[in-house]
């Protein structure tokens, strides 16, 4: 018994650990494109914004892969994938062999077509290497000002790194607010008052036409969509991200039989349509319990959570996945916000009861959305504690009936649930997820 | 494993489960020290809840299938090998708070004063008996294999 693993961030990890778990014994195989050991991506900003150090970038321990007894294939890419005869091809020849393979191969930056998009001190910003190229861009170019195009969650993951280099920054979002996929109006803008009052420019409903280049190399600037001149030094796209089919897409050439939607397809098990290939992470679309649907939902603690599953089902030993809902934690320019769920409904929207509370003196802002008497989505801004009740109230799927008015008091606690409720969560031997 | 229990019945409302889990974390480990010298840096690593006659003590539950664990960007939370413990290294936490976000008890808080990091129980790491549980006068907070 051979296992096999493409990709090397949470996913992975997950699966490494649940695997040993259960298997101390059967090899497994690490096959990843970039050099490095498993480090953490959601940390690239802070690296770049030279907020935490390449020692602080590993996400596990440096014995990590001797530990779990893994052999690791790093810096080496994977170029095919034979599901008949069991082997993953690689780039350079050669080929690893395997009885149960894990796709763990995340997600790529959505960039599109712009004039100007392949010059010099143009980057998309979500791999360690990308932190390196463009920290090597701003200390060569003498780089002082910025242009991030995306103001979602990967913009304000520029805007975190590039504030702390003491750039200066000009933000363009396509949609009429920033974070429009995760935060409602009032939010939104409150966080773009809250950027723009930390020096930021941010200007939405619009989105960058043209790059024009310097002669002798370098950006000069950028136009918008409705002419506007933004004088910039350097450009940054994230705008979002794809699942990577790269190495799965139905192509006459490299068909792998691996059923692919919006995202690889993939049953409670994590096990894709071909029988001992297994996916999890970025690159899978899974259920999304609150919309009811499948799809992908990029986010770091939802690729943990699968790969331990599919490492669990790897090696034999039965456990399903359940679904998930959005939820991120992003500190933008010092503030920081959480949103998890269905924070804006656009359909139905009379069946939805939405509670606020807005308190302009702090700048904090809390919106619940429910939906039948049930909590569906959460957003916090400015004040974020205890928020986590929020979001085990949504997975669980709580009436709210008997509390509802507490559930924006300022004593809002385990406390304000019903009793019975509240023992179940406490008096247990544990949450299960 | 052992863990802590909340009885919230037999709960008074003394905090000194606070007191003695602050001073249990603090360098001097002595209570007049602790709260004149070190805190307000240190902060007490459970959550106190208080309404009317009810209240109790909500440390982490250290739970078995634990959503922080999950959450963590940076590997900072990671679960104890000897102990079982969940545990925060906060050298290594940058305080992206995604475990507050995780957490269905609310059990894990930031320190902002201090370390600007995710402050949680540990419990007190070495000791036979958590200091919260030791010094409750009421048994409303219990360390026992269930």
């Amino acid at each position: 018994m051979r296992y096999a693993i493409i990709g090397n961030s949470a996913a992975a990890v997950g699966a490494v650990e649940a695997i040993r778990e259960h298997d101390a014994e059967n090899p497994i195989t690490v096959i990843s494109d970039e050099t490095h050991h498993v480090y953490s991506r959601p940390l690239v900003c802070h690296l770049l914004g030279e907020l935490v150090d390449e020692e602080r970038m590993y996400y596990r321990p440096l014995d990590f892969y001797e530990q779990h007894q893994v052999e690791p294939m790093l810096g080496v890419r994977a170029t095919g994938i034979d599901t008949q005869a069991k082997t993953v091809s690689l780039a350079g020849g050669g080929t690893v062999s395997y009885d149960r393979l894990l796709l763990t191969v995340g997600s790529k930056p959505f960039v599109p077509p712009v004039e100007g998009i392949d010059l010099d001190g143009v980057f998309t910003f979500t791999k360690w290497e990308d932190a390196q190229k463009i920290d090597r861009y701003i200390r060569d170019h003498d780089v002082q000002s910025a242009l991030i195009v995306g103001g979602g969650l990967i913009g304000m993951k520029a805007v975190k790194a590039l504030m702390a280099r003491g750039l200066r920054l000009t933000v363009v979002e396509l949609a009429d607010r920033i974070l429009s996929t995760s935060f409602d109006r009032t939010a939104s803008k409150l966080a773009e008052s809250i950027l723009r009052r930390a020096g930021a420019e941010v200007i939405t409903g619009t989105t960058v036409k043209e790059i024009v280049g310097k002669e002798g190399g370098g950006i000069d600037h950028a136009v918008l969509r409705d002419g506007e001149v933004i004088d910039c030094d350097l450009v940054i796209f994230g705008i979002g991200v794809r699942p990577n089919l790269d190495l799965i897409l139905p192509d006459p050439e490299k068909n792998t039989g691996i059923k692919v939607n919006r995202g690889i397809v993939v049953d409670a098990h994590m096990q894709t349509s071909v029988p001992d290939v297994y996916a999890a992470g970025d690159c899978v679309e899974t259920y999304d319990m609150i919309l009811e649907v499948e799809r992908p939902i990029a986010i770091w603690p939802h690729a943990t959570r699968q790969g331990h599953v599919a490492g669990c089902n790897m090696a034999g030993v039965e456990k399903t996945y359940e679904g998930g809902f959005p939820m991120n934690s992003e500190d933008i320019a010092g503030v920081p916000t959480i949103a998890v769920g269905l924070t804006d409904p656009q359909e139905n929207r009379d069946e939805y009861e939405i509670i606020e509370k807005y308190d302009r003196a702090a700048q904090t802002y809390k919106r619940l959305v429910l939906h039948r008497n049930r909590l569906v989505g959460a957003i916090c801004v400015g004040d974020i504690d205890r928020a986590g009740i929020y979001t085990g109230l949504i997975r669980d799927q709580v009436d709210v009936t008997p509390f509802k008015e507490h559930l924006l008091s300022g004593s809002f606690g385990l406390i304000s649930l019903p009793k019975e409720y509240r023992k179940h969560m406490v008096i247990g031997e544990g949450i299960v997820v | 494993m052992k863990r802590i229990y909340v009885n919230e019945e037999y709960c008074i409302g003394c905090r000194l489960c606070e007191v003695h889990c602050l001073v249990q974390h603090s360098q001097s480990k002595k209570i007049i020290k602790a709260y004149k010298e070190e805190a307000p840096q240190l902060m007490p690593r459970l959550v106190f809840e208080e309404e009317g006659p009810l209240s109790f003590a909500m440390p982490c539950r250290h739970c078995v299938d634990a959503p922080c664990l999950d959450a963590c960007i940076t590997g900072a939370m990671h679960r104890d090998e000897d102990t079982e413990a969940v545990l925060c290294d906060e050298d290594r936490c940058v305080g992206c708070w995604m475990c507050v976000m995780a957490c269905p008890f609310g059990a894990i808080q930031r320190n902002l004063k201090g370390t600007k990091a995710a402050s949680k129980c540990d419990l007190c790491y070495g000791e036979e008996m958590p200091a919260c549980v030791a010094h409750c006068p009421n048994e409303a907070l219990t360390f026992e294999e269930r």
